[in-house]
């Protein structure tokens, strides 16, 4: 927009920092990781329907370390976005809209991901062979 | 002095009209992704090892297919429209902002049909 003249509405540089913020920024990160990592299972599925070969290089990747704390990072952006995704739906229903109730929920929000993720790493890094 | 009738002064200004549609089908796909996501990983997290004979086994069991498809579809527009609200919100660029859109489109497509194929075609069989 090239005509800045019209008011603009207030935007993230005239906040005070609360971590409030920080949930909703991490839910737009978070959700750009799992369009990648969309992208990724579907050329698992390629990979998979294109047969035994074209499988094999992609999970020889998977299974190594760098491939599997990949893994974990897409998992755990997953989980994030799940438990924030749940917030939200929760406001655009009107719960929990304010401010104790916003803030009390971020730390419910950060506590489920930290076991969720916690329990995806030992699940991912200690499984099968590599 | 505008020689414009106030009517044609006003015609088309505003909103797009189906901002609530988009907002919504956002909604929608969000709630499915609940279910269909956490079928996707628990399907896959029950065969720890993935190799091939496993991995295929896993999607040709009827409910997985029609998990795995519909989880590729609705997060496929879920994941496209998401990316949308991204670019819509930061780049204001005219230029960019339209090919970034349209790129964005073509990926997602691109990606739904491959992704629906991979699972037709092992579900199907004929790959083993």
């Amino acid at each position: 927009m090239t005509d800045t003249s019209r008011p603009l509405s207030p935007h993230l540089q005239v906040y005070r920092f609360s971590y409030t913020m920080a949930t909703s920024i991490f839910h737009r990160a978070t959700g750009i990781v799992l369009s990648v990592g969309y992208l990724g299972f579907v050329v698992w599925l390629m990979a998979l329907a294109s047969g035994r070969d074209s499988h094999e290089g992609l999970h020889a990747l998977l299974g190594s370390l760098i491939g599997r704390l990949l893994v974990v990072g897409f998992l755990g952006a997953f989980w994030y976005h799940t438990f924030a995704g749940l917030r939200h739906l929760g406001f655009d229903a009107g719960i929990g809209l304010n401010k104790a109730a916003a803030r009390r929920s971020a730390t419910w929000l950060l506590i489920a991901t930290l076991v969720a993720v916690a329990a995806s790493a030992a699940l991912v890094l200690s499984g099968g062979r590599s | 002095m505008s020689l414009k009738s106030p009517l044609g002064r006003v015609l088309g200004l505003g909103s797009a009209k189906d901002g609530t549609a988009t907002w919504w089908a956002a909604r929608l796909t969000s709630m499915a992704l609940v279910p269909l996501s956490l079928w996707v990983l628990v399907a896959l997290c029950r065969v720890p090892l993935l190799d091939y004979d496993t991995a295929v086994a896993l999607i040709r069991l009827p409910a997985n297919a029609v998990a795995f498809a519909l989880f590729v579809l609705v997060a496929g527009y879920h994941s496209m429209h998401g990316l949308h609200e991204v670019i819509e919100d930061y780049v204001h660029v005219p230029g960019a902002k339209v090919a970034a859109l349209v790129g964005i489109d073509f990926v997602h497509v691109v990606a739904v049909a491959a992704g629906l194929y991979a699972v037709l075609k092992v579900s199907f069989g004929g790959v083993l």
